[in-house]
C-alpha cells in the first residue's frame, strides 16, 4: 500500500503554463529515507507540497491524479489531517517561523495538535538539548541569522514528533558542521525510531550516505529512482546538471582508466577503504 | 576599494555580532568569506553598503568614509545581494524587478532592455521573465535577486551566500558570470559556507568566528589550517578527506591535492603498482 503513495498525480499552479509535477507515481515505504534532488525549477518543493495536502488545499491550481498519505487522499481531507503525521521543513525557514520566540515556536504545533503541556515541555527540552538552540531560547525570529532560523525551523518540525519528516533542503543555510549534525539526528530517527525521511537536497555529498533511495527529478517528472549507488553512477546525472559526491566522479573516471573499484564510493573513507582493497 | 577599521557592532546593546574587525579589500580582488552560523558575515557585508553602520570603528569605501555617505551614494558603488531574497524582491515581474535596479542607477532605457535580457538569459531566468518573483522556486528567487544586482554591473559587488538553492550547473554558470565581472575589474565578495566553491574559485579567504577574523589570506593556506576549520565550523571537502585517508594507508601521498584528476592519478598509481 505504502504510506506515501502519488497516483499518476499532476499538477499546474494557477496562473502558469506548464506543468510543476507532471504524472508522477510513486511509493514511498515506512521506513524508507528518500532524497529528492533535481535541478533548480523542476518541481522539488511542490514534490513536498503534495505530501503535506498544502497541494491542492492551499495552493491553487489544476490536479490531476492523487496522493495518498496512510491512506488518506490528500483531495479528501484537509491540511490539519496531515499535521500530525507528517512534519514539514520549508525550504525558506523565515516563512515557517511564526511565534515570538524559540520556545513558542517550538510549543506551537504540539500545542495545536493538543499535546498535553507537560509533555510539550519535556519535548521543548529534549530538542533544545538535541539540537543546541540554548543561546537562541528567547530570540525572536527576525532577531536570528538565516541558519539559526534554519535549526529553529527543523527543531520546530521535529517537536511534532511526526511519522513523515518532509524537508525541503533543510541545511541551505547551515555551516557544514552544523548541517552534518542536524544530519545525523535525522538518520537517527530514521534507523532507531523508524521515522520516514523525505529529504530534498543539492549538496548528495552530505545525504546520499544516510538515503535509502535518491529519486533524480527533472522538469516535473521522476527520472531516476533507485538506491544512492545506482543513481549516482548514472550520466543522467551529470546530463541535467545533478552535482554528485566527488568520491563517485573518481569511480567513474576510474572506470575510464580501466580500474573498477569493487564498489561506488560516497565518502572520502569509502572511497580510500576501497582502494586499500584493490591494492591489497 | 574597502577598508574596515575596528567595526563594532550590536543589534540589541547586550550581544556583539562584530567585535572590532579589520580589514582591506583591494579593487578587482576575489574574497570570500566563511565562517560557522551567526559569525557576524551578514552583519559585516551590510556594512559594505551602509545598510549598516559601525557603533564603533569607521567603514571607507573608496577613501571616502560612509558615515558621511548616503546608503544611495554607497549602492551606486557596491551592489549587495541578501541571504534572503525575500528582503529584496517587492516588484510584480522578474523583469520589472531587474530594470528597477537599472532604472534608479540611471541607465539609459535602451541599455536597460539589453542589460535586462542578457542577465535573464545568463542566470537561466529568460523564461521567467514575465512570471511573479513570489511564486518561483525558492532557487529560481535566489537568482532573481542576484540578476537585479548583477545586471547594474557595480564596481562592487558584495552576495550573501549566492549559491542557496542552486543545483550544481547553475553554481557553475554563476561563478563564470562572476569571474568575468571580476575579469572586467570589478570586486567580487561572496559570503558562502560552500568550501568546494571557496576552494575551486578564489584566492583569497577571510575567515570569521565570534564577531572576529580569525585568518586572512591565501585559500589554500587560510583552509587548510585545522583551527580555521573547527572555529568556522567547516568540514573538509571530500576529496580532501580522501587523500587524508589514502596518505595514512599508502605511502608518498601528497595530502595537498583537492581535484578529482589529481586524485585519480594518484590512485592509479597506488593500484597500478601493486
Ligand atoms: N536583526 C537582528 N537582531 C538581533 N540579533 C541579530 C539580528 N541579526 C543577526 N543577529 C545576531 O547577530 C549574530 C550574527 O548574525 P549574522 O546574521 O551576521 O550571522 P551570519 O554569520 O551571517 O550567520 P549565518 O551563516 O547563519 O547566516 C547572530 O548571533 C545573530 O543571532
Ligand atoms: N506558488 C507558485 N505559483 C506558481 N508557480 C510556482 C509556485 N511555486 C513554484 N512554482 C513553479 O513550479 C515549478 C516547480 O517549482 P518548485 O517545486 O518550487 O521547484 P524546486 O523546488 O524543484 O526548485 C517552477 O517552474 C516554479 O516556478
Ligand atoms: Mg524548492
Ligand atoms: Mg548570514
Amino acid at each position: 500500500m505504502g504510506l506515501i503513495r502519488f497516483d499518476n498525480f499532476s499538477f499546474k499552479y494557477y496562473g502558469t503554463e506548464k506543468l510543476a509535477l507532471n504524472k508522477v507515481s510513486l511509493t514511498i515505504d515506512r521506513g524508507e529515507y528518500v532524497v529528492i534532488t533535481g535541478p533548480s525549477g523542476c518541481g522539488k518543493t511542490t514534490l513536498c507540497r503534495a505530501i503535506n495536502a498544502l497541494i491542492p488545499q492551499f495552493h491553487r491550481g489544476y490536479i490531476g491524479g492523487h496522493v495518498y498519505v496512510n491512506g488518506m487522499d490528500t483531495r479528501e481531507h484537509g491540511v490539519s489531517d496531515f499535521a500530525s503525521l507528517v512534519g514539514m521543513v520549508f525550504q525558506n525557514p523565515e516563512n515557517q517561523l511564526v511565534t515570538l520566540n524559540v520556545e513558542k515556536e517550538l510549543a506551537f504545533g504540539p500545542e495545536n495538535l493538543g499535546v498535553e503541556p507537560v509533555e510539550i515541555r519535556r519535548r521543548i527540552e529534549e530538542i533544545i538539548d538535541l539540537l543546541d538552540l540554548k543561546s537562541l531560547r528567547e530570540k525572536h525570529p527576525h532577531e536570528m541569522s538565516g541558519g539559526e532560523q534554519q535549526r529553529v525551523a527543523m527543531a520546530a518540525a521535529l517537536s511534532l514528533k511526526p511519522e513523515i519528516l518532509v524537508a525541503d533542503e533543510p541545511t541551505s543555510n547551515l555551516d557544514p558542521q552544523s548541517a552534518e549534525k542536524i544530519l545525523e539526528i535525522i538518520a537517527y530517527l530514521n534507523k532507531e525510531k523508524g521515522m520516514t525521511v523525505v529529504l530534498v537536497e543539492h549538496r548528495l555529498d552530505l545525504v546520499a550516505k544516510d538515503a535509502t533511495r535518491v529519486i533524480l527529478m527533472d522538469k516535473g517528472q521522476i527520472v531516476v529512482d533507485g538506491p544512492p549507488r545506482e543513481v549516482l553512477v548514472k550520466d543522467i546525472c551529470h546530463e541535467i546538471g545533478v552535482g554528485v559526491p566527488k568520491a563517485v566522479e573518481v569511480y567513474r573516471e576510474l572506470i575510464e582508466r580501466g580500474i573498477r573499484l569493487p564498489g561506488v564510493p560516497l565518502t572520502g573513507q569509502e572511497l580510500a577503504t576501497l582502494v586499500q582493497e584493490v591494492a591489497e | 576599494m574597502i577598508i574596515l577599521d575596528n567595526v563594532h557592532y550590536s543589534y540589541d546593546g547586550i550581544y556583539t555580532a562584530l567585535r572590532g574587525v579589520s580589514l582591506q579589500i583591494d579593487a578587482g580582488e576575489l574574497v570570500a568569506i566563511m565562517g560557522n552560523n551567526g559569525a557576524g558575515k551578514t552583519t559585516l557585508i551590510k556594512h559594505f553598503n551602509g545598510l549598516l553602520r559601525p557603533q564603533k570603528g569607521h567603514v571607507f569605501i573608496k577613501g571616502q568614509d560612509t558615515a558621511k555617505m548616503s546608503v544611495a551614494e554607497i549602492s551606486r558603488i557596491v551592489g549587495l545581494v541578501f541571504q534572503n531574497p525575500d528582503h529584496q524582491l517587492f516588484l510584480e515581474s522578474c523583469r520589472k524587478e531587474v530594470e528597477f535596479s537599472l532604472k534608479s542607477l540611471g541607465y539609459p532605457s535602451n541599455e536597460i532592455t539589453e542589460r535586462c535580457n542578457t542577465t535573464l538569459e545568463r542566470l537561466g531566468l529568460a523564461d521567467l521573465a514575465e512570471r511573479s518573483p513570489f511564486t518561483l522556486s525558492g532557487g529560481e528567487r535566489k537568482r532573481v535577486a542576484l540578476a537585479s544586482v548583477l545586471a547594474t554591473g557595480p564596481q562592487v559587488l558584495a552576495l550573501d551566500e549566492p549559491t542557496i538553492g542552486q543545483d550544481a550547473r547553475q553554481k557553475e554558470r554563476l561563478a563564470e558570470m562572476l569571474f568575468e565581472m571580476n575579469r572586467e575589474g570589478r570586486t567580487v565578495i561572496v559570503v558562502t559556507h560552500d568550501i568546494e566553491f571557496v576552494i575551486n574559485y578564489f584566492p583569497r579567504t577571510i575567515a570569521m568566528s565570534d564577531g572576529r577574523i580569525i585568518a586572512d589570506g591565501p585559500t589554500t593556506s587560510v583552509l587548510s589550517n585545522d583551527d580555521v576549520i573547527q572555529k568556522c565550523s567547516l568540514t573538509y571537502p571530500q576529496m580532501t578527506q580522501a587523500v587524508r585517508a589514502l596518505s595514512e594507508m599508502f605511502d608518498g601521498v601528497s595530502v595537498r591535492q583537492t581535484s578529482v584528476n589529481d586524485i585519480v592519478e594518484t590512485i592509479i598509481k597506488i593500484v597500478g603498482g601493486r
